[in-house]
């Protein structure tokens, strides 16, 4: 019983950091500019086709197709920026939902325009395989995962901090207003952020991809699953997007292997419930 | 009005010259699928293969079916088969409709159809009210033939014989093998398709004498099943008989693995486990489950015949033979034997010799043990499906015993040897 529980933890962790990495694209890009991108999870199909393209046309690994997709949807979340979501900061809150809410739309429909309804999946990566560590199965692409989402995390936390750049997107994040007149240009700022968004959920798809199949509506469970994080951990906070990833990788787990897997999902929703009615703000919010 | 009069009379000699002109030379059956909307090219598929049995039972084939050999229908003068097609869209009553038409405005002596199980429920309440006959050719809902329905016909085997056919299998496995695959654990998503599936396994599990440790249901196209897969290590069943669809039985492999999770058997309800991206999207991962399946190619090994129909069909279609054209195929033979046996176009006739139709196994595309209606419900007693097993990324056929092609792995290798 121990063991099994002990395998069960770990199962929940190592899903928890990659939903912790999906999710914090989507509560960066809400902390600087206040915009929900309900096209978030859209972008994870994306990196996810671009990873099995790249696997099937150049015979390329995820793991060494990583940073050029990572570049690419780097590139791919600063012409959003600027085509779809720039002309409507100002705009009302309405607006703004039915633009990206509009993306989300329009990017399905290319998805699968361009390749088909079917549910496709890289069979054998350099992460494929499992781990025996005294009795516990891990699995290795799980584990790949896992460890890129830490660092990712890593990264973006030093860059936060440690960084002029950063330290001016957390300023936008903080005060849009006080931020422009110390002279941040904030609309360089927004791109920023949604370029550094869109490329963490492309790391995410892509490391997704060696155990997880992709089609057109991949994006939808996930982007679920972020929301949950993204509110859990409060609007706004990246290491509050960490932990909250984290919990409610292992609710689900634990949660299903206990009571019952047809009610995993009541009970990740009933712990979102839970945090908005007794602490709205989230956990790490302000 | 001497002239109108001559003028009437003319026109109906011509008009009853017509009518037995047609009575004898061509009889009209009125093919009902869906041949527009979502599922078109399915439609498609079917009509070709009803297409594809009218041609040879018109022509003259060298082939061991009924009405192969020689053109068209013997006892009433070499009458041939006209199919008029219907279109039902998916949607029930686009196919009562359609039904009614071809009995009224086309004169159809029977029906068949209508591939969506929804859609045949609707369009035999028609048939039914007007009395014509109606085959059945691959609508599996098995409430379809417990309704009393007088004239209602179905050839294929529906889910709960499906589901048997599970049961069967191991029984045979361990009077052969003599394994003890004595406990099994179910496991399958929680819609329709997954909870009726575990309804009959259940039920037959205790009818056969199968001890069921446990069922795990989970919610379809999950990001992970780790909890649902844990949830079976525990109960450690020696068969996991798993239902569904392609989304999740690709992740349900890959978290096998994950979590080196290898009863002795997995033992798959179609669906997921035959679509063609399964084999494609886990490689040597999809290797030795087994699944229960309607047709295979392979069979053609055991059974000259289904290659000379399938290599037939190829050409017409230039897309492969499966599970639903074949299914096709067989009901039109079954429909236009009785007719011919009824030697009548009178729906009552036809009937009468659709109860007594009696097509021997070997006659068949099929892998069923022959065509032979319960005077009762009206459902084929003895059609069967059959086991693949994934072996080397091909599905072979290796159950019935008698029809396999290649011998069965079992148990189900550990994932490290492999």
């Amino acid at each position: 019983m121990e063991g099994v529980l002990a395998q069960t933890l770990a199962s929940g962790l190592l899903i928890g950091f990659v939903y912790a990495l999906v999710a914090v694209g989507l509560t960066m890009i809400f902390g600087v500019m206040d915009i929900v991108n309900f096209a978030h999870g859209e972008y994870l199909m994306i990196s996810m086709y671009f990873s099995y393209w790249f696997f099937i046309l150049f015979g390329m690994d995820p793991l060494y197709s990583l940073p050029a997709i990572t570049l690419i949807m780097f590139g791919i979340g600063i012409i959003t920026y600027y085509i779809a979501i720039r002309p409507i900061i100002n705009a009302p809150m309405l607006s703004q939902i039915f633009v990206t809410f509009g993306l989300l739309i329009f990017l399905r429909g290319v998805a699968q325009f361009l390749w088909k309804v079917d549910y496709r999946m890289i069979p054998e990566t350099l992460a494929s395989g499992n781990i025996n560590l005294a009795g516990i199965y891990i699995g290795r692409p799980q584990l790949v995962a896992a460890v890129g989402a830490i660092l990712c995390y890593g990264v973006i936390l030093w860059f936060l901090k440690n960084t002029k750049t950063g330290m001016a997107l957390e300023a936008v994040a903080e005060d849009k207003e006080a931020a422009r007149l110390m002279g941040i240009n904030s609309n360089r700022m927004f791109a920023l952020s949604w370029g550094i968004g869109i490329a963490t959920v492309g790391i995410a798809g892509v490391l997704l991809s060696t155990f997880f199949y992709v089609f057109p509506e991949v994006g939808g469970a996930f982007c679920l699953i972020a929301f949950v994080v993204v509110a859990l951990g409060g609007f706004g906070s990246v290491v509050g997007a960490f932990l909250a990833g984290i919990i409610v990788g292992l609710v689900e787990v634990v949660s299903g292997y206990l009571i019952d897997p047809s009610f995993k999902f009541m009970f990740v929703l009933a712990l979102y419930l839970a945090v908005v009615f007794i602490r709205p703000q989230g956990l790490m919010g302000k | 009005m001497k002239k109108i009069f001559r003028m009437f009379c003319l026109s109906l000699l011509v008009l009853s010259f017509a009518s037995f002109a047609y009575a004898q030379e061509e009889i009209k059956i009125g093919v009902i699928y869906p041949l527009t909307g979502p599922l078109a090219s399915t439609g498609q598929v079917l009509l070709e293969g009803v297409k594809l049995a009218a041609e040879i039972v018109n022509g003259n084939y060298n082939l061991n079916m009924p009405l192969a050999k020689g053109e068209g229908l013997p006892k009433l003068k070499g009458a041939k088969i006209k199919i008029i097609p219907g279109d039902h869209q998916g949607k029930p009553e686009v196919g009562m409709a359609e039904a009614e038409r071809l009995i009224t405005q086309e004169k159809v002596v029977a029906i068949l159809g209508c591939y969506n199980s929804s859609v045949t429920a609707t369009a035999s309440q028609a048939t039914e009210r007007y009395g014509i006959p109606f085959v059945n050719e691959s609508s599996t809902s098995p409430t379809l033939t417990d309704r009393g329905f007088k004239w209602f016909f179905r050839t294929t085997p529906h889910d709960g014989l499906f589901s048997e056919n599970f049961f069967m299998f191991l029984r045979d496995l361990s009077k052969k093998k003599k394994v003890g695959a004595n406990t099994i654990a179910l496991f399958a998503e929680n819609t329709l398709f997954g909870s009726d599936s575990v309804k009959y396994q259940t039920k037959y599990a205790e009818k056969y004498g199968f001890k069921l440790v446990g069922t795990v249901l989970y919610p379809a196209k999950s990001t992970q099943l780790t909890s649902e897969v844990q949830k079976l290590k525990g109960m450690n069943p020696k068969v996991v008989m798993q239902t569904a669809y392609i989304a999740d039985a690709i992740l349900s492999m890959k978290t096998y693995r994950e979590l080196n999770f290898a009863p002795e058997a997995i033992l798959a309800n179609d669906a997921g486990f035959i679509d063609p991206e399964f084999v494609k999207s886990l490689g040597k991962d999809a290797n030795y489950i087994l699944s229960r399946e309607v047709w295979a190619k392979d069979l053609a090994k055991k059974k000259p015949m289904i290659k000379i129909v399938a290599d037939m069909f190829e050409k017409r279609t230039g897309k492969h033979m499966d599970g639903t054209s074949s299914r096709a195929f067989t009901a039109m033979i079954v429909l236009a034997d009785a007719i011919n046996r009824a030697g009548s176009t009178e729906p009552a006739k036809i009937q009468e010799a659709l109860l007594k139709t009696n097509i021997k196994a070997d006659q068949l595309v099929m892998p069923w043990d022959g065509v032979k209606f319960d005077p009762k419900t009206h459902q084929n007693m003895l059609g069967k499906g059959i086991i693949v097993q994934v072996q080397n990324g091909e599905y072979v056929t290796v159950w019935p015993f008698n029809l396999a092609t290649k011998q069965i792995v079992w148990p189900f290798p550990k994932w490290e040897g492999r």
